[in-house]
């Protein structure tokens, strides 16, 4: 529960972040995180690294990716209408997703790192898997809280989210500040891509289709571009999934996460912790 | 409609009888041009709250879905077996009618929240139906609907796609339709001038969501299978990228959109996986190179009522435009 939580409000911080920037939907964020996964696969059976090293190589891999995206595919189209960047995120998404499926077309297998080892907290039975997934993201999260709201980095992303048209004048690269928000979201979500893989470790190039929108939908429940907002709605939305599997079918588990979407977004269209805009006349 | 357009419509509605009755065509090459008839449909209704109405709907492929399987269960559950052919079309309606109220639904969301907000709230619809249907036993569940008897031909395709092409295009064009753009250009201002917004935005969803059903109806009589896996986020995706590709606001975009993509899957089929490889690459580059899409916002002038304004609301077409 904690853990699908804390996965999902990983890939939620790369949509929220990027959202915050450039007010656009990084349709290609999910298939960023199935990367992570293969990259995961990758050096867990090729190089065989040790669960510390994979975690960094995905990391690192995916932010490099996420950066790339960013300087060819939605640079070019900054000051284009908002929808054709929408097309060419869900166009590289798509791209990423066969690519993926054309190199290796059967689903991998991702050897197992962990044994079972049962912690018992209180009443709480848990996997020593479980702890250290929701460990590292929390971890991840403070670390991305202090860089957001502690640095010269952190500020100046947080000024081109309140005004993207002073910022430059104020001696800002926005250039340089959206790349770094690209590769620090798309590391995230590389993590998240590897934690994901080592606790469901079929992995295929299609995962990150509903994966990413769950996240997205975390990130909206939080009320997008609120970066803490989206660490909230994550896991509000692994608590309600994982709730709604015990208490109904687990084929529900999807109905009940978008009716919640749905409920949320008509009463409270900004999510939980966003302000409503008001519109000047 | 002007007379100028009544002879082109059904001489093309009588070749394609034509090619259906006696086969003067490949059936590969028929099919082909199925697929781009329903196509053309999903897409122009599509045209009509994405590009027109300035809003970003996700979930078209759900309103499909509905339509496919209404009309399903009607030819395969509902009629009589002897009669089910003679009342296809009816199901086709039907189909349509029931969507239509889905859309009317969903129009209201859409009174309060825009943009992404509201391409959520349809996201979230599309998924929705295809969770729903995944696990409604009686409709097969995942498993699907099966035993559907082909009933969709050329000519109701053809016929469905002008029909879809002329409401649209006749809607747009009105007084009333005017307000759709109103509503892309500037919410506020448009009912401050006195445009009843909700019934705007509520009438394009009913009209886009009715062919989107038919649309539907049409498809799953052709594949004579259909199981919610088909009318997932991939196939909304599709219908985006034609209507994007098309260019948005143009409903001869759409057409050139949705004939473009169909003919190039088609024909880049030899490449196997890598064609879904080199697709979206396509769709970077066009994107990057003229984000408004091929037509952007024009229109063909035959597809222009004869007197009006054009799209781009700045010049005023003379009624030499269809040649009435």
């Amino acid at each position: 529960m904690l853990q699908l939580g804390s996965i999902y409000a990983l890939i939620a911080l790369g949509y929220t972040m990027v959202y915050g920037v450039l007010q656009m939907i990084n349709f290609a964020h999910g298939d960023i995180f199935m990367l992570g996964a293969f990259m995961c696969f990758f050096s867990l059976t090729v190089l065989k690294t040790s669960l510390g090293q994979t975690l960094l190589i995905s990391m690192f891999g995916a932010a490099l990716l996420g950066v790339m995206t960013e300087r060819f595919a939605y640079r070019p189209l900054r000051y284009a209408p908002k929808v054709s960047a929408i097309i060419t995120a869900l166009g590289v998404g798509m791209f990423l997703e066969n690519f993926t499926l054309a190199l290796s077309p059967y689903p991998k297998h991702i050897p197992s790192v962990f044994n079972g080892k049962q912690l018992v907290m209180g009443g709480l039975t848990m996997s020593s898997l479980q702890v250290l997934t929701i460990v590292l993201a929390v971890g991840l999260m403070i670390v991305l809280d202090i860089i957001v709201f502690k640095t010269k980095l952190g500020m100046a992303l947080r000024a081109i989210s309140s005004d993207a048209a002073i910022v430059p004048l104020m001696g800002i690269s926005v250039n340089k500040v959206v790349s770094m928000t690209f590769a620090i979201g798309a590391g995230l979500g590389g993590a998240a891509g590897t934690l994901y893989a080592i606790a469901y470790p079929v992995i295929d190039p299609y995962m990150g289709v509903m994966v990413g929108w769950k996240a997205f939908i975390s990130a909206v429940i939080g009320g997008i571009g609120n970066i803490r907002g989206a660490m909230l709605g994550g896991f509000i939305l692994g608590f309600v999934e994982v709730f709604a599997a015990v208490l109904l079918p687990s084929t529900y588990r999807d109905v009940v996460a978008f009716s919640l979407l749905m409920i949320l977004l008509i009463y409270r269209p900004y999510g939980l912790l966003g302000r409503p805009k008001t519109l000047k006349v | 409609m002007s007379k100028g357009f009544f002879l082109p419509l059904v001489s093309v509605l009588l070749v394609s009888h034509l090619i259906t009755a006696y086969g003067l065509l490949d059936s590969y090459v028929q099919l082909v041009l199925m697929y781009v008839g329903i196509n053309i449909i999903l897409s122009v209704s599509l045209n009509l709250i994405n590009g027109y109405m300035g809003e970003f709907s996700v979930g078209h492929a759900g309103f499909m879905a509905i339509g496919a399987y209404t009309s399903a269960i009607l030819t395969v559950r509902m009629f009589p077996d002897a009669l089910a052919p003679w009342l296809f079309p009816i199901a086709v309606v039907a189909a349509g009618v029931v969507t239509a109220i889905v859309g009317a639904l969903l129009a209201i969301p859409s009174f309060k929240t825009r943009g992404d907000y509201l391409a959520i709230v349809t996201l979230a619809f599309g998924m929705i139906v295809k969770s729903v249907l995944e696990n409604m036993d009686s409709l097969g569940a995942a498993r699907g609907f099966l035993g559907i008897s082909k009933y969709t031909n050329l000519t109701w395709v053809v016929f469905w796609a002008m029909a879809a092409v002329w409401m649209v295009r006749n809607f747009i064009y009105s007084s009333f339709g005017r307000g759709v753009l109103s509503v892309r250009e500037d919410e506020i201002a448009a009912s401050a001038a006195g445009v009843n917004t909700r019934q705007v935005k509520l009438f394009a969803f009913t009209l886009s969501s009715f062919f989107a059903g038919v649309a539907g109806a049409l498809y799953a009589h052709l594949l004579m299978f259909i199981n919610p896996k088909m009318f997932d986020l991939t196939k909304s995706t599709e219908m985006l990228i034609m209507v994007y590709l098309g260019g948005i606001g143009s409903i001869g975009g759409s057409i050139v959109g949705a004939m473009i993509y169909t003919v190039l899957l088609e024909l880049l089929r030899p490449l196997g996986i890598w064609r879904m490889v080199l697709m979206p690459i396509m769709l970077v580059l066009l994107m990057i190179l003229r984000p408004r899409g091929i037509m952007g916002l024009s229109e063909f002038r035959w597809l222009i009522p004869s007197v009006g304004v054009s799209s781009k609301g700045a010049k005023i077409v003379q009624d030499d435009a269809v040649g009435d």
